[in-house]
């Protein structure tokens, strides 16, 4: 494992922890019945739209393992973690068809919010953990796409910003 | 440094497919995870519990950055039902509001600890303070909160967590300074109870909603017996404490009941007391003498 791969490590890990603890902690304040943003699924993204499938594939299954063990949560762990895998792969997969822009960008989270909680809850159903009738669970994932929405403007360019530092020659060619 | 030319076409390469092996290697690793898991022989609690003594003490220190800012944003955006619970606590504490105008939020936390000294007094039990710090969010349809309380404060796993108004859950599993509380609406919890006018026994199952619209269902062991509107449910439990929840705490009232032929059983549907989108200071039973590291409320209303 050469520095820079060890460094990225260390920056994801650090990146993914502050995204939980502000999804734990400070946005469940700003909830709105108890839904609220996916600041971890949007770090996600914002990889896989950085640095292509693999990165996003790598960090969503990272976040989600981190999702799954940390407290407080008590579902079936490994949920998250594919859940995240496959938001961090199509976000990738997004860069790789056609250079985002703005819309582009705003449409792969609404995109990869909703097919992220959507993989999670049929883990659910299919696992028979916690499993939510099908009206809440429509409603929880459509009020966490508009969630994620807003906060994408803030998170997408942090999280781009901070990939950048390490390899500057790295930032997408204009 | 790095010349006016681009950077290395193989530099990209990488940035692109994922290697197959991987591909598998992840999704097999989240395969194997949910086996073990939901084989439910504890086998990813060390793991739990070494990224909760990381993430815990995260958490805590987020949460008390952001508590005056929500403290005073509440006084603000609050439902109407958290007005109606504000405009009578405010009553309530008239006095002790004039003592402190300066800090409403002191105040306002002064009020649920002392609520709490009085839910120690009515149940007997010795109570140690603690406030919420982490909540999951809906989209993992669970409802679990984390407290700032841990195995340090004397509290173990299974143990009965409530605040002033009624039963909020119990303890999951703790670090050394957090624990993992499985509130009463998730729908994985199951709480023995009571009628408290009939004596009836029940069972409770959460619905897994929070806020204005979270519900349990009772069903009634003995399926003769038809619950009234508005009867209150207390916790079943055991006087000595031995099973998870401590006999006799509210839990809530019944707004309906309906019949189901199939399963020859009533079923009524409770409003639970406790408002499970505002938690904020709970308190967790622990046996009279426990040794801990903050100050216990014991069952004589005496901190010790």
């Amino acid at each position: 494992m050469n520095p820079t791969v060890a460094a990225r490590a260390v920056l994801a890990t650090l990146v993914v922890g502050v995204a939980l603890v502000l999804q734990t902690t400070v946005f469940p304040h700003l909830a709105w019945h108890g839904i609220g943003p996916d600041v971890v699924l949007l770090v996600v993204v914002a990889g896989g739209l950085a640095r292509g499938a693999h990165f996003g594939m790598v960090l969503g299954f990272g976040a989600g393992l981190l999702l799954d063990l940390a407290p407080p949560a008590d579902h079936v762990a490994g949920r998250w973690a594919l859940a995240l895998l496959v938001v961090g792969y199509v976000a990738g997969r997004v860069r790789q068809d056609a250079p985002a822009g703005v819309g582009g960008a705003l449409a792969a989270v609404a995109a990869c919010s909703f097919l992220g909680t959507s993989v999670f809850a049929l883990s659910g159903l299919l696992l028979d953990d916690r499993a939510a009738g099908i009206p809440d669970l429509l409603e929880v994932v459509l009020v966490g796409v508009v969630w994620d929405l807003v906060l994408a403007p803030f998170v997408l360019p942090a999280v781009t910003w901070v990939l950048a530092r390490l390899e500057p020659d790295r930032v997408p060619a204009r | 440094m790095r010349g006016y030319g681009r950077a290395p076409r193989e530099d990209r390469s990488g940035a692109g497919h994922p290697p197959r092996a991987l591909v598998v290697a992840l999704l097999l690793a989240c395969a194997s995870l949910m086996v073990l898991d939901s084989s439910g022989n504890g086998a990813l609690d060390p793991a739990r519990r070494v990224v909760g003594e990381a993430v815990g003490p995260a958490q805590a220190v987020a949460d008390g950055a952001v508590r005056p800012l929500v403290g005073l944003s509440d006084r603000f955006e609050s439902q109407d039902d958290l007005r109606g619970d504000l405009a009578a606590l405010e009553a309530e504490n008239a006095d002790l509001r004039a003592q402190v105008r300066t800090a409403p939020y002191d105040a306002a936390r002064l009020a649920e600890l002392e609520g709490l000294t009085s839910a120690a007094t009515d149940l007997g039990q010795a109570l140690v303070p603690a406030r919420v710090i982490g909540v999951g969010p809906s989209q993992s349809f669970s409802s679990t909160v984390t407290i700032d309380a841990g195995s340090d404060s004397g509290i173990t796993p299974d143990l009965t967590v409530l605040n002033n108004d009624g039963l909020v859950g119990r303890v999951l599993r703790v670090t050394a300074t957090t624990a993992t509380v499985l509130l009463i609406v998730d729908p994985d919890s199951t709480v023995g109870g009571r009628i408290a006018e009939s004596m009836e026994l029940g069972f409770l199952k959460g619905r897994g909603v929070l806020g204005r619209t979270g519900r349990l269902d009772l069903e009634l062991v003995d399926e003769t017996v038809v619950p009234r509107k508005r009867d209150t449910v207390v916790t079943w439990g055991s006087p000595t404490g031995d099973s998870p929840f401590v006999a006799g705490v509210p839990v809530g009232q019944v707004v309906s009941v309906y019949s189901s032929l199939r399963e020859t059983s009533q079923r009524a549907v409770i409003d639970p007391f406790v408002d499970f989108a505002a938690l904020d200071v709970v308190g967790v039973a622990v046996p009279s003498g426990t040794r801990s590291d903050r100050a216990v409320v014991e069952a004589d209303g005496s901190l010790r």
